[in-house]
């Protein structure tokens, strides 16, 4: 029983890790508490990897409402995550706590 | 010092709600300060160590160590939410008369106590974590000094906190008669909106489907960023864009808990002939 929940979680774990390599994320970085690139082009109707790296002391939350994500991400850490599939539009991120500065949006083109 | 404020405010509003609904639901319970002050305590302690092992907690589980830690002490904070309005709706006989009363009937059981304890701690360790990190790192930056800071996040508490005792307070107004009904309803979205909360994480950790990612749009009547939006976000459960997941564990909870409430209540006939 309790091998099979393993080998279940291990299968799951190798599967998302798969996922997340099959698709090349998309590397964002955080400088003096700015996104770079803070505008993002991706296609429409696909799960988006998005690959966070803190350059800054300190830590920050990848906030949108947009695309329903709330992220924290440690000084000089690294958060990985996924968005979407998402319909063609305009999406807008933030820092949480450098809202003034971090600012970005997603854009997802229509057609393909 | 303005960054510091307006952060600080919005994390102690949304764990205020929460506090302020509880305080109004215990009203009248014998010890709940001390269970109250207890879980207030327990809740800052835990967002102490939170925001300190932040670093392990995301990198948990393959990534989702953050998603997947939100949804399970939200999960708990349900459970404890619902065992409460449970045992008070059974007990609602013994309470419809006075606080005095309710007072004396509750100090008998002083299990629920500790589950509303249980919820102050976990709606403080969720808020408060944040603002711990933040404080953190503006300190780090340097960029602004510490005295401003302190200011700031002082004034923002105070803020936060006269928010959450003007509901509680404003609750009151409710007569004792009422306040029962209307604290359980009160208490019922609560576990909802969290539940629905949960199942977002859970979504985001790929435990659960979506379900439909966006079932509505109506962030242009009321946006959840705004601060109204996310008083009902707290209160209610509110999304502007909900996905199916979120609403069907909403819907789940709120409906569950009523209508279980409404079976655990005893009959009013027979509470006329006691009362007789």
């Amino acid at each position: 029983m309790r091998l099979t929940f393993a080998a279940a979680v291990l299968a799951a774990l190798s599967l998302t890790t798969a996922a997340l390599a099959a698709a090349a994320p998309i590397v964002m970085t955080l400088d003096h508490h700015r996104f770079s690139p803070a505008e993002v082009a991706v296609p429409a109707g696909e799960k988006i990897t998005i690959q966070l790296i803190n350059h800054d002391p300190a830590t920050e939350e990848f906030d949108s409402h947009d695309l329903k994500v709330e992220k924290l991400v440690t000084p000089g850490g690294r958060a990985t995550f996924s968005v979407g599939p998402l319909a063609p539009g305009r999406y807008s991120f933030m820092g949480e706590f450098h809202p003034n500065t971090a600012q970005g949006h997603l854009t997802v083109a229509a057609g393909r | 010092m303005l960054a510091a404020l307006l952060i600080v405010f919005r994390e102690v509003f949304e764990a205020g709600l929460i506090v302020g609904i509880v305080l109004a639901a215990t009203e009248g319970v014998v010890g709940r300060a001390r269970w109250i002050a207890g879980g207030i305590g327990s809740g800052l302690a835990g967002a102490a160590i939170v925001a300190l092992c932040a670093e392990a907690i995301s990198n948990a589980l393959a990534g989702v160590g953050q998603e997947a830690f939100n949804a399970a002490i939200l999960i708990a904070a349900v459970l404890m939410l619902s065992w409460h309005s449970l045992w008070m709706s059974r007990h609602a006989r013994e309470m419809s008369g006075t606080f005095k009363t309710l007072g004396r009937d509750v100090a008998a059981g002083r299990k629920t106590l500790a589950a509303m304890a249980v919820v102050v701690a976990v709606a403080i360790l969720r808020e408060g974590s944040e603002v711990v990190l933040f404080l953190f790192g503006i300190a780090a930056s340097g960029g602004e000094s510490l005295a401003s800071m302190a200011i700031g996040s002082a004034g923002g508490l105070a803020a936060g906190a006269a928010t959450a005792f003007a509901l509680y307070r404003g609750l009151l107004i409710i007569s004792p008669k009422r306040l029962f009904a209307v604290t359980n309803v009160l208490i019922a979205l609560l576990a909802a909106g969290m539940a629905g909360q949960a199942a977002v994480f859970l979504v985001k950790a790929g435990a659960l489907p979506p379900l439909g990612d966006q079932l509505w749009d109506t962030s242009h009547v009321l946006a959840d960023d705004t601060l109204l939006g996310r008083a009902l976000h707290v209160l209610t459960g509110y999304a502007d864009r909900p996905m199916g997941v979120q609403l069907l564990a909403w819907s789940a909870v709120l409906v569950g808990l009523l209508a279980a409430g409404r079976l655990a209540t005893p009959k009013p006939e027979r509470r006329g002939a006691v009362a007789a």
